[in-house]
């Protein structure tokens, strides 16, 4: 098993033809996603490497029957793209576009919530079920099929910290990327308690950086709810206050923002933190 | 995109927000000038991105518009958090009966926006909310529906006991909560709402942030940048797509990924280094942004070392490789290179770093840690 991805996952590509859509679309089939259909207004009836595309996700729906989107579609068109995912009936909806408003996507959620659609970023790197399928763009190379699971608000940052444990023979169920924005469709929280329910999952690896409080929201949870290990890292020690570090989630301001805050949370809760990414080998090995 | 007092007053004065009008000047004269057109007692107000205004003497009261021009002349003096005064804000003096707080931010945790009233308004509200939380009254906002008006009118009354008073600060509350989404906000506040002796609710500053992911959208907003607050340096890599802070370190970090270009930063810092700067090439395989990012590096002074992290994925090494060879090429670097690449295409990068004469390395902290030896040479 895995958590909210594996190898009978029906994918439908928002943005199929795209620049980033089509070069990606061929990475996930080749490592074995199921891509069942593409979108494109404009495009539909015709075939993008064998996948029919459609002009909208509703036609595709219909005619492909999909459990899941992934969208790759410019900012200014990303906020409606996943309304016509969810409003199409998908339960898994992935955006992978970064700097849609945030205002935007506070319009979204509640739309998302009413039908108990579950979104994945956007602003994120997406999900990897290694050996089975992969949507969005973490490198499929860097994985291993295994017992860790990984969440983390980061791309390239997973990456290091996945190739440090495929390196030591440390597997993962499933790697999500949840997103660098101030408002993202699933939290730390929600990975946290797939992973504890899920029985391919030995121990979670937890990536955090500054900005908001939802790594402490994460300690709790661990704390009164996960029996599985979890380990942490926090990225951002030394940024400065008030600056915005990349990602628009990731700006130390307000309470519980600091990266301080919130390695003493994960600690108080009995999360050992890593003090660098090479560190989550020798922690996970000391809680296994 | 932060924006200044003058600024947010004239756009929150579209969704019909009341300000006691000023006007802005560049010069002590010209403060003179508009303070005999008022005639009176006047406000003279620095207008630089920072908090602490006041504290910083950026905020004076003048009787006349003599006093205004001398007021003006030490304002404009002023640096201000690093900032230097380009402008002030000229507003007629009113006499103040009771000041309070009216903002607009995102809650993360709730996902919506909300909006915050405090009866304790003038001063730093995250002090008011750290040591009297009891004093911060805060209203979720379902962003379908707005501010609905009995919202409104619940926090106003947090405000005041008269009810044309608290009429009129629940339309301003109503007024601000349009401007914030209207204007595509981070963060819209007006700190102090103030009442007059005369019994007028105004406001008498006006704070804006804008969201960047909204600027694409609004061009008349982008339009609004004040580059001088800025570094230079920042202002070039904007203008280069690049996400670079400039920091005060010697270790110069180019890095692909923010996550990863924090972790690196901190690795520095764990290696007893300082970082330079955050920078963020971003995940295109583009040469000419290495060439961007290795030119806006050196041109920082302080930087004694160069550290490239690069974790290719969508990125290929290959590609970074040769925007190094090029960019070393046409800069004649004066200060040690530190090359960390890993995953695609590696070995071709390698090769590519090899004819040219640069060595490479796969391994993060082993890369760190040579920079910041260098660096601390």
């Amino acid at each position: 098993m895995s958590i909210f991805l594996d190898r009978d996952t029906r994918l439908v590509v928002q943005g199929i033809t795209g620049r980033d859509g089509s070069f990606h679309t061929r990475q996930m089939m080749s490592y074995g996603t199921r891509v069942v259909a593409g979108v494109t207004p404009g495009k539909g009836g015709t075939l993008f490497d064998g996948v029919p595309v459609f002009n909208t996700m509703a036609d595709a729906v219909q005619d492909t029957h999909p459990t899941a989107s992934v969208i790759y579609v410019p900012a200014a068109a990303a906020a409606a793209a996943i309304f016509e995912a969810a409003d199409a009936g998908l339960p898994l909806v992935v955006c992978i576009t970064e700097g849609i408003p945030v205002l935007d996507m506070s319009r979204v959620i509640p739309f998302l919530r009413e039908r108990g659609v579950r979104l994945i970023g956007p602003n994120c790197p997406g999900l990897i079920t290694p050996g089975q399928s992969k949507v969005g763009i973490i490198p499929g190379p860097i994985c291993r099929p295994g017992r860790i699971g990984v969440v983390s608000r980061s791309g390239t940052l997973t990456y290091e910290i996945v190739h440090q444990l495929s390196r030591h023979d440390f597997g993962q169920s499933t790697c999500v990327g949840i997103g660098g924005d101030p408002i993202i469709g699933t939290s730390f929280v929600d990975c946290l308690a797939a992973f504890q329910s899920d029985p391919q999952t030995d121990a979670v690896v937890l990536i955090g950086e500054i900005g908001g409080t939802d790594e402490q929201q994460a300690a709790a949870f661990v704390q009164s709810d996960m029996t599985k290990p979890v380990v942490g890292f926090i990225a951002g020690q030394t940024a400065p206050p008030g600056r915005r570090m990349g990602h628009a989630g990731a700006i130390a301001a307000g309470a519980g923002g600091t990266a301080a805050e919130k390695v003493a949370a994960l600690a108080a809760a009995g999360i050992p933190v890593m003090q660098r990414p090479a560190d989550v080998v020798p922690l996970l090995k000391e809680r296994l | 995109m932060n924006l200044h007092e003058f600024q947010a007053r004239e756009l929150f004065g579209r969704y019909g927000i009341p300000f006691v009008a000023g006007e802005v000047a560049e010069t002590p004269a010209a403060v003179r000038a508009i303070a005999e057109r008022l005639a009176g007692p006047v406000v003279v107000k620095a207008q630089v991105h920072s908090g602490g205004r006041g504290k910083a003497g950026g905020v004076k009261v003048a009787r006349d518009a003599a006093d205004a021009a001398a007021h003006a002349a030490r304002i404009f003096s002023l640096t201000i958090q690093g900032l230097p005064v380009r402008r002030v804000l000229v507003v007629p003096a009113v006499d103040i009966a009771s000041e309070c707080y009216l903002g607009v931010i995102i809650d993360r945790a709730a996902q919506r926006p909300v909006v915050i009233a405090s009866a304790a308004g003038g001063v730093d509200i995250e002090e008011v909310a750290a040591r009297t939380p009891d004093r911060i009254h805060r209203v979720t906002v379902d962003p379908r529906y707005g501010l609905l008006p009995h919202q409104a009118m619940a926090l106003a009354f947090r405000l005041y006991d008269d009810l044309a008073k608290v009429r009129a600060a629940a339309e301003i509350a109503r007024q601000l909560y349009a401007a914030f989404t209207g204007l595509g906000a981070s963060l819209a506040e007006i700190n102090p709402l103030a009442m007059t002796t005369d019994g007028r609710v105004v406001a008498l500053d006006a704070k804006l942030v804008v969201d960047d992911n909204e600027l694409p959208a609004r061009p008349d907003i982008a339009a609004l940048r004040d580059s001088s607050a800025e570094a230079p340096s920042e202002q070039r890599a904007r203008d280069a797509g690049l996400s670079f802070i400039q920091l005060k370190g010697t270790v110069g970090c180019c890095v692909n990924g923010a996550g990863l270009a924090m972790a690196t930063m901190d690795l520095v810092k764990f290696y007893g280094g300082e970082p330079a700067n955050f920078l963020d090439i971003g995940g295109s395989s583009n040469p000419q942004k290495v060439v961007d990012a290795l030119e806006i590096i050196t041109a920082d002074p302080a930087v004694r070392a160069i550290l490239f992290n690069i974790f290719g994925g969508i990125t290929r090494c290959d590609d970074v490789a040769n925007g190094i060879v090029e960019a070393t090429g046409r800069l004649s670097l004066t200060v040690p290179l530190v090359i960390r690449l890993t995953g695609t295409n590696e070995e071709a990068a390698i090769e590519i770093l090899t004819r040219a004469g640069f060595s490479a390395l796969t391994d993060m902290d082993q890369a760190v840690e040579r920079a910041v030896a260098l660096a601390s040479r």
